[in-house]
């Protein structure tokens, strides 16, 4: 009796505020926009499920496959969601590299200062990119000051600004999971490979870097997925060129008040994440089966 | 003893030079007398006086704290039920579907769950304001919390709740005296992080939300859509101020804790032999 109680509490909290929500989205997507409270068309009702069935229909999906602006979003989204998840790696593996080979005693505290901005509001971390990127920026009187440039960069509302917050707002997701797995790695292997007579970089491209793979794949996720529909960033950091469909999606449902199509919006993009989200849990459980 | 080489110290050092330079940045220049963000103007603390004069911010600040104090306890009750299903319940029907569930809010893009939510309020039928917004943020840090008290119940002893059962402890009394208080750090982080995500979140409640609960974050992004303002400097501050205590504060307490714990663990051991 119990036993079920503890299950199905938080089952059922889920099951209603998370995954049937889904559904929800699912059947607004097949619906029409419509000047009403609530905007869309049929709405569910008991007494006329054949006319509620036969209204619905899939405009909506094509409306976005044939719209050059949803389809670039898009593909803009997940180019730049890619190419700043690589940065991120690239910058946090030294990092995370580092705290692993850092005196034992020092750890918990570099850990720490890791988590430490993770915890502080993400919109306020964005915010504080924005006086130091813009034109009269303090990046810019930097430089300038130090004679290094003579005209202001423009960064702020570029493509450049938003992989800039990309990296730097998601880094503390990636330096995590790495150091996780660097700490790990038994220092005797890197030894008995001296002993053998490998360089330093030939121990760590044949046994750091492979024993650390569980740790690039569960930072490259944590960073991938959410970055894909990264909305603040974009929207702060981003001008006019930059397309990202977390930005679309919130202008579509906000400014253009067309809940269906940002409905079908929403559907899409979760489909295009379904794929990395499942391959992401699958290397979490096979990590912890490892770990026991 | 290791050392620090001259690589590591600089990749650290680079690293943390990056992550804390932009936060400091924004820190110092709350101070700044001056209107112009960038223009320094002495220091000065008068944007935190104008700060106590400004309504709009302070209702958006009282309005988050309440609905992260009552979602972030709502969070870790669920999110502790649900570790103990997934750690100890062993196999049931939808456990694969449960566990998921679990795992798919902590990488869902925003948009996409404050939409959904948005949109099963509107088919409830609810009121969208404080509830709403309550129920949207213990539903995503649930899922953290769980992950938090999950690690904990993997790596303790649980031979200690078997000796209490056939002590004759019910499951009851057994969760209550004697796995509760060894995972109590846990459930306390749990908690601050759930505190912290709600404090911070502007995506989902700015779906979940209705009129009259206006949370600080969207005050904030309303406000930085027009421009950066000292004021919003300083608000930022206090926040990073409050957060930096707390994290403090919790990371102090529960290391404490486990030593305490493991000391009476130790005294246990050697009086039973």
């Amino acid at each position: 009796m119990r036993r079920w109680f503890v299950i199905l509490v938080p089952y059922l909290w889920l099951l209603v505020f998370f995954l049937i929500p889904f559904f929800i989205v699912f059947k607004i997507s097949l619906s029409d926009i419509a000047t009403a409270i609530p905007p869309y068309t049929p709405t569910f009702s008991i007494t006329d499920i054949g006319g509620f069935f036969s209204q619905l229909d899939f405009e909506n999906y094509t409306f976005i496959f044939q719209d050059s602006l949803y389809i670039g979003a898009y593909f803009s989204a997940l180019k730049i969601a890619f190419f700043s998840t690589i940065l991120t790696l690239l910058i946090a593996y030294p990092i995370a590299y580092g705290m692993a080979r850092a005196p034992r005693e020092w750890q918990p505290t570099l850990v720490m200062l890791v988590i430490l901005p993770f915890w502080t509001s993400f919109l306020i971390r964005v915010y504080a990119w924005i006086g130091i990127l813009k034109k009269e920026g303090l990046l810019n009187l930097f430089l300038m000051n130090l004679g290094l440039i003579s005209e202001p960069l423009t960064i702020m509302n570029t493509n450049t600004a938003v992989y800039i917050g990309i990296v730097y707002s998601y880094l503390p997701f990636m330096i995590l999971p790495l150091y996780a797995s660097l700490e790990k790695i038994n220092p005797a292997l890197l030894e008995a490979a001296a002993d053998l007579g490998s360089p330093p970089w030939k121990s760590f491209w044949q046994v750091t870097f492979p024993l650390s793979i569980p740790g690039v794949l569960a930072g490259c996720f944590l960073v991938f997925i959410p970055a894909t529909g990264e909305f603040v960033i974009p929207d702060l950091l981003g001008g006019s060129e930059t397309l990202m469909i977390g930005k679309t999606l919130w202008n579509e449902f906000f400014n253009n008040r067309d809940w269906p199509v940002s409905s079908a919006v929403a559907v899409v993009l979760l489909l295009v994440l379904v794929v990395p989200i499942v391959l992401f849990q699958r290397n979490q459980e096979k990590q912890r089966e490892a770990g026991r | 003893m290791r050392r620090f080489s001259w690589f590591n110290a600089t990749s650290i050092a680079l690293g943390f030079a990056f992550l804390y330079i932009p936060i400091l940045l924004l820190v110092i220049y709350s101070f700044n007398d001056s209107k112009l963000v960038t223009v320094w103007g002495g220091w000065s603390t008068r944007w935190y006086g104008e700060l106590l004069q400004n309504e709009g911010i302070l209702n958006a600040a009282w309005v988050t704290l309440r609905v992260a104090i009552v979602s972030s306890t709502l969070a870790t009750i669920l999110g502790t039920m649900a570790a103990i299903v997934l750690v100890r319940m062993g196999r049931f029907p939808g456990r694969t579907l449960f566990s998921g569930l679990i795992f798919a809010p902590l990488v869902m893009p925003e948009v996409i769950t404050g939409l959904s939510m948005l949109l099963l309020f509107v088919a409830m039928n609810l009121d969208r304001g404080f509830w709403t917004v309550v129920i949207a943020h213990a539903t995503f840090s649930m899922c953290f919390a769980a992950v938090v008290v999950q690690a904990r119940l993997y790596d303790f002893d649980k031979s200690v709740e078997e000796a209490a059962m056939d002590l004759g402890a019910t499951p009851l009394d057994t969760f209550r005296q004697v796995t509760l208080p060894i995972i109590a750090p846990s459930v306390i982080s749990a908690w601050l992080l759930s505190f912290t995500l709600s404090l911070d979140d502007l995506v989902i409640a700015s779906f979940a939300t209705g009129p009259g609960a206006t949370t600080l974050p969207m005050k904030i992004y309303s406000q930085v859509r027009l421009g950066v303002t000292p004021e919003i400097n300083a608000v930022s501050t206090i926040m990073i101020g409050l957060v930096t205590i707390g994290v403090l504060v919790a990371s102090y307490s529960t290391k404490r804790a486990s030593e305490r714990q493991e000391r009476e663990m130790k005294a246990v051991d050697a009086g039973a032999k």
